[in-house]
């Protein structure tokens, strides 16, 4: 009879997590798994008629026959390994003086002005850049008011206006791990460190970095996911030029509806960036599992 | 006689409208152990703080081994601190702590290993370089702590506090083993602490401070024996505290008459007239205890009270009487001899102390 109570108690308790988990597991399920096993399908096959289709790898050779997409590829890779470093140069100092200088309301204050432009929609954002920048916006203007430039220069459709739109939409979300990374370092250890004879430079260097470094890699991983697959910022703000891998991705789907092209290109993505974030993983010497804890 | 390590010269330190430090002025000689004892709030923190250099004075002059240390930053400092949280470095092993101000005063790696490693082993810590610091006890860790500031053989080591986090038995054995470590090293220790068992055990010199100014500054036996002020009399030591009035200040030693008419005689501290309100300090120790008046010493003016509660602590035990005239509490410690061993409570007793071992201050103005 007691045993039997027992293993009923435990049946239940193992019902109740599988029905806890539930919502999380459809949604990995159908939403993520499914698709990118019909995906990974799709981007095997090759059309040799109307509705014939044969297993083949035409899909991937093509990628490495045909120079403008592994060009597109390695150019997408190392703008957004760019675009991540400069986030994080930028948001360093920011998160620093939220968690450490600014005090009280000041801190939330700060960070609200880091959220705030993330209430208008990304696209409004960006056409509000494109205002700025383009040839007739406003700028270009003041630097002719100035006396800088001798006529408006267009600024859109470069890669250091991409690299800024890239760095703008990507701010905040190397900010917050990098907050809470900073706020759990004891001031203390800052002191110590200062006693003991260190500069602010070798302060940085051996104490505060150290310390926030699963917040750094966490910022960068998330940071680095977000502008790689990014396909509005590089789309408006860097046009045709910006020969950003998602517009490839885009082009092969909807323009040329080379689905099985498509598919190819999302898988060499995905293995782009799993690739990229493990090498980074390994030279930071951080485990993921203690990034992602932060 | 050599130049102090440590000379404050009429030191300020404001925070708002609140006096932190006011006008301090003291010197610690070369080698020495020098605690600042005082309640939390008194303004201990912020003076130590100042010494290391975190914060700086509003005037007034702090040197160091003779030099002024006026504008000179915590990092350019020939002082090391030991933080009350310890502040050792999480991402760094015991070796790397300890070798930490080496590197950054740019030795060489071999010899940084080398000078870590000797430090280790002088307290006690051979071999542990290479272990993580949370791979060690509360009591290792004081000891890291100490090692890393040490190792840059500073002028003076400053000590926040260090064993207000140890759990008690800790705290005993580090006091003792503190104190030979300052003696092995010879370094001139400034310790703040509001444990008056710290400061009177470890200490050559003890300044206590109260709201930003020392109370007294002396020998633990100065403090203990000769309280100058109320004060000190009531924060360094149990004592038993008598308010009332001089009824007879002729000559050394005053009489106190409390409000409710329980007379007791002390020494003189200071100027009393007759009429003044004083008040009277015995410590525990200093008063006899019997059954009946014969077993107290001849000579001396006998008390009576009631047995409240006995407090056996093995050799600090003591015994808390209600005086029979104020009905006021009264501490007196029971002899080593167990003649009291059995006293309960409700029993009636009688009490007696030496007049020239009971001291008597004109009374601090209220809210002082």
């Amino acid at each position: 009879m007691m045993t039997d109570s027992a293993s009923e108690a435990r049946w239940h308790a193992r019902l109740v997590l599988w029905l806890l988990l539930a919502p999380a597991l459809l949604w990995l399920g159908a939403l993520i798994v499914l698709p990118h096993v019909d995906l990974a399908i799709l981007s095997f096959r090759e059309r040799v008629g109307p509705r014939q289709y044969v297993a083949s790898l035409a899909q991937y050779k093509t990628f490495f026959t045909e120079p403008l997409y592994w060009h597109v590829f390695v150019r997408t890779a190392a703008l957004s390994v760019v675009a991540t470093l400069l986030t994080l140069l930028i948001a360093f100092p920011i998160a620093w003086i939220i968690a450490k200088l600014a005090r009280g309301r000041a801190g939330s204050l700060l960070f609200v002005v880091c959220l705030i432009p993330f209430w208008v929609s990304e696209t409004v954002r960006t056409l509000g850049w494109m205002i700025l920048l383009r040839e007739s916006g406003v700028l270009p203007a003041l630097l002719v008011k100035l006396g800088i430039t001798a006529v408006p220069v267009e600024l859109l459709y470069r890669d250091s206006t991409l690299l800024v739109g890239l760095v703008y939409s990507s701010l905040l979300f190397m900010v917050v791990p990098l907050v809470s990374s900073l706020e759990s370092l004891d001031n203390t250890l800052i002191e110590a460190a200062y006693d003991l004879g260190a500069s602010g430079f070798s302060i940085l260097r051996t104490i505060v970095i150290p310390h926030a470094a699963p917040g750094i890699t966490a910022g960068c991983i998330i940071v680095f996911m977000l502008t790689l697959g990014n396909y509005l910022t590089p789309n408006m703000l860097g046009g045709k030029n910006s020969q950003w891998f998602t517009e490839q991705i885009y082009t092969q789907f909807i323009t040329r509806f080379n689905w099985e092209q498509g598919a190819a290109f999302g898988f060499l993505l995905l293995v782009l960036s799993t690739g990229l974030v493990m090498l980074g993983l390994r030279l930071s010497g951080q485990r993921f599992g203690e990034v992602m804890r932060t | 006689m050599s130049t102090p390590d440590l000379v404050a010269d009429a030191v300020v330190k404001r925070f708002a409208d609140h006096l932190a430090v006011d006008t301090l002025s003291f010197s610690v000689d070369r080698g020495s152990f020098f605690s600042i004892l005082g309640p939390s709030g008194c303004g201990k923190t912020t003076l130590l703080r100042m010494i290391a250099g975190f914060i700086a004075p509003d005037s007034g002059d702090i040197a160091i081994g003779g030099n002024s240390m006026r504008g000179v930053a915590p990092n350019r400092r020939p002082v090391n601190m030991v933080f009350q949280q310890l502040a050792l470095f999480p991402m760094m092993s015991v070796g790397e702590n300890v070798a930490f101000g080496l590197a950054r005063r740019g030795v060489g790696r071999a010899e940084r290993v080398r000078r870590s490693e000797q430090m280790l082993e002088r307290v006690g810590l051979g071999g542990a370089s290479g272990k993580r610091v949370d791979e060690l006890s509360g009591g290792q860790r004081q000891r890291v702590a100490i090692a890393r500031s040490l190792v840059l053989e500073p002028t003076l080591l400053l000590l926040d506090e260090p064993l207000g986090a140890l759990d008690l038995k800790l705290r005993e054995h580090m006091k003792i083993e503190l104190k030979q470590l300052q003696a092995a090293f010879g370094t001139t220790f400034v310790y703040i602490t509001h444990d008056q068992s710290e400061a009177l055990v470890l200490s050559d010199h003890v300044g206590v401070m109260s709201h930003g100014r020392f109370e007294q500054l002396g020998t633990p036996q100065d403090l203990y024996y000769r309280p100058q002020t109320p004060f000190v009399a009531g924060f360094v030591g149990a004592n038993n505290r008598i308010l009332g009035r001089a009824t007879d200040s002729q000559g050394a030693v005053v009489a106190v008459t409390t409000p409710q008419g329980w007379l007791v005689r002390a020494q003189r501290r200071g100027t009393i007239s007759e009429g003044d309100a004083v008040e009277a300090f015995v410590r525990p120790e200093a008063a006899s205890l019997g059954r009946s008046a014969a077993e107290l010493p001849a000579g001396q003016p006998s008390h009576s009270g009631e047995v409240q509660s006995v407090l056996f602590d093995g050799a600090n035990s003591a015994v808390l009487l209600k005086e029979s005239v104020t009905h006021s509490e009264f501490r007196i410690a029971l002899p080593q001899t167990g003649q009291f061993s059995d006293l309960k409570p409700q029993e009636k007793v009688v009490f007696s102390f030496d007049p020239q071992r009971a001291v008597c201050f004109p009374a601090r103005r209220a809210g002082a």
